[in-house]
């Protein structure tokens, strides 16, 4: 029943261009395939090693400014540019999850938040690597084999390949000895000590590969708006990130998914629908009503029902 | 084998936890730590599983130090722990707490996972079998699928000793097995450390049940305000006066 719903979305994914004539739907369906893939990292963390990172547009950043840079200033080309991005930010995972080590709940929200704040004080500053608060217009489009993926339809379908590269490793990974050990920490970390868990071992790794699925966020983002500016590291984007993964329901692999489409095409629906201030109003409202009725999330409340209809 | 605690002191700011206890635990044997409250037992235990760093002193298992050593490392080598309030993985199934313990018998890598290996699904699916085998062996097995903060307290304790059991232990340290539980689950859990006893494995345990103690224990070590006040055989122990006063206090002087 799952997998073959699972297929069915698959489906729909893969031929979404025949039937999304608009190239305005298609830009609302790359932004939350992008969406996606920065809501599965933040997963990995928050929903399965059970920390939070409040510094995520930082990865996401570290990504869209590698990529961008390479691609200009180093005349490289997209797919190594995009690989660098994926792993400095990674690196940069690393480098967060070793400052924190020993820290823990709000100790580590806190490291992440200034890592984040330093970074973006260093995008704007550092003008001669990154034009400061101008930006970098120009980001080239992808090719591959000398096909430009400049179109949306193309870039779609780009974007969806890199959220499935993000989905199949988070769903091996949480599957695997590590992603319990992933969920060991979140649950109860001294026990997991005591059965031979390396705390520090894990919790570095699952920032390193959370960070790295950001950076490919943040280079699929550059590559696709063309433009890079400090905006990237802007608080709203972790914001938009943790409100995707908890409404969706975090530590589970289809939450972020369900978060992303939904808060990315939800604010575009209302838009149509009214003016500014009332969007706003009706986005809060729903939030909060998402979190009164379904505090777990989206996805374990339908799982919920589900077994309860079975039994 | 023998795991051999020497010398080992641990203070908490002014006031004296352990000062100067030294014991041995005989391999293949139940050892058993007594004590009114606030002797020393459970600061003992983590500081034997690397939890706690002490002041002076060491300890050693079959001659290599232990001390220094963090806990995940000290379970790599064969010294397991339960804890003294109940410590399960609450939001996993009782399958998925069991196959957490077994953490150290995988070996799947990063690389390897990601690359989706065949051999990965192998080893998974001996996995879940030994967490059957071990859960069968605890009496937990129709439980398998249930959320572990979602079972009787008793059980949970099981579900903590299972834990335990899947890191392989070759000395296993239980802290209180059977606070808390009723006369009928306590003659289990006794039956269980005696089972776990004859497959090889050390037991070390604090518990304040002296029925339980005196049953099961080949050596009993008494504390009492941070040192060792008596150590032997549990008819010993039971007679010994230090021990006699240390729970019942000294007997008033004749006036």
């Amino acid at each position: 029943m799952m997998r073959a719903g699972g297929w069915l979305l698959a489906a729909a994914a893969l031929t979404l261009p025949l039937w999304l004539s608009s190239a305005y739907h298609l830009h609302v369906a790359i932004m939350a395939g992008i969406f996606g893939v920065l809501a599965l990292s933040l997963n990995l963390l928050l929903g399965f090693a059970g920390q939070l990172s409040l510094g995520h547009a930082a990865f996401f950043g570290i990504g869209a400014y590698t990529s961008a840079l390479l691609t200009l200033k180093g005349e490289w080309s997209f797919w190594p540019a995009l690989a660098a991005a994926v792993a400095l930010a990674g690196a940069a995972g690393w480098l967060v999850g070793r400052l924190s080590l020993k820290l823990r709940g709000a100790y580590f929200v806190l490291v992440t938040i200034s890592f984040a704040g330093v970074i973006s004080l260093v995008s704007v500053n550092w003008i001669e690597l990154t034009n400061g608060p101008l930006g970098l217009p120009g980001v080239p489009a992808p090719e591959l084999f000398g096909w430009s993926l400049r179109s949306k339809t193309a870039y779609y379908y780009l974007v969806l390949a890199g959220l499935a590269l993000s989905y199949l490793v988070s769903a091996r990974l949480v599957k695997s000895r590590i992603g319990r050990a992933f969920v060991a920490l979140r649950e109860n970390e001294p026990l997991a000590e005591s059965v031979g868990v390396d705390v520090t071992h894990y919790l570095v790794l699952a920032a390193v590969v959370s960070a790295g699925m950001a950076g490919l966020g943040g280079s699929l983002y550059a590559h696709y708006t063309r433009f890079v500016s400090p905006e990237v590291f802007l608080f709203t984007y972790t914001v938009t990130m943790v409100v995707m993964v908890v409404a969706g329901g975090k530590g589970t692999l289809a939450g972020p998914l369900v978060g992303a489409v939904l808060f990315t095409v939800l604010p575009e629906a209302l838009r149509a629908a009214a003016s500014w201030q009332w969007q706003m109003l009706a986005y809060g409202v729903l939030l909060v009503l998402l979190v009164f009725f379904l505090p777990r999330g989206i996805v374990p409340a339908l799982q919920a029902l589900r077994r309860r209809g079975a039994s | 084998m023998t795991l051999a605690v020497r010398d080992l002191a641990v203070r908490f700011g002014g006031v004296t936890a352990l000062e100067a206890v030294t014991f041995d635990v005989r391999p293949g044997s139940i050892t058993s730590v007594i004590g009114p409250n606030g002797a020393g037992k459970t600061t003992a235990f983590n500081v034997i599983t690397g939890y706690l760093r002490p002041a002076g002193g060491r300890v050693t298992y079959d001659g290599v130090p232990l001390t220094g050593l963090r806990p995940s490392a000290i379970a790599r080598r064969g010294i397991v722990r339960t804890f003294q309030r109940t410590s399960v993985f609450p939001a996993l199934s009782v399958e998925d707490n069991v196959l957490t313990g077994l953490h150290l018998r995988g070996t799947a890598g990063f690389l390897e996972v990601l690359a989706g290996r065949r051999r990965l699904a192998a080893e998974e699916s001996g996995l879940v079998r030994d967490a059957a085998a071990i859960l069968e062996f605890v009496g937990l097995a129709h439980r398998r699928r249930e959320r572990a903060s979602a079972l009787p307290y008793g059980e949970q304790r099981l579900v903590e000793l299972a834990i335990a059991l899947a890191a392989r232990p070759r000395v296993l340290l239980l802290d209180e097995p059977g606070a808390g539980m009723t006369g009928a689950e306590k003659t289990v859990v006794s039956g269980l450390i005696r089972k776990i006893r004859e497959q090889g494995v050390t037991v070390l345990l604090v518990e304040h049940d002296m029925r339980m103690v005196m049953g099961i224990s080949d050596t009993v070590i008494a504390l009492n305000g941070g040192r060792v006040i008596a150590e032997g055989a549990p008819a010993a122990i039971q007679a010994h006066p230090d021990v006699i006063r240390a729970y019942l206090g000294a007997p008033r002087d004749p006036a």
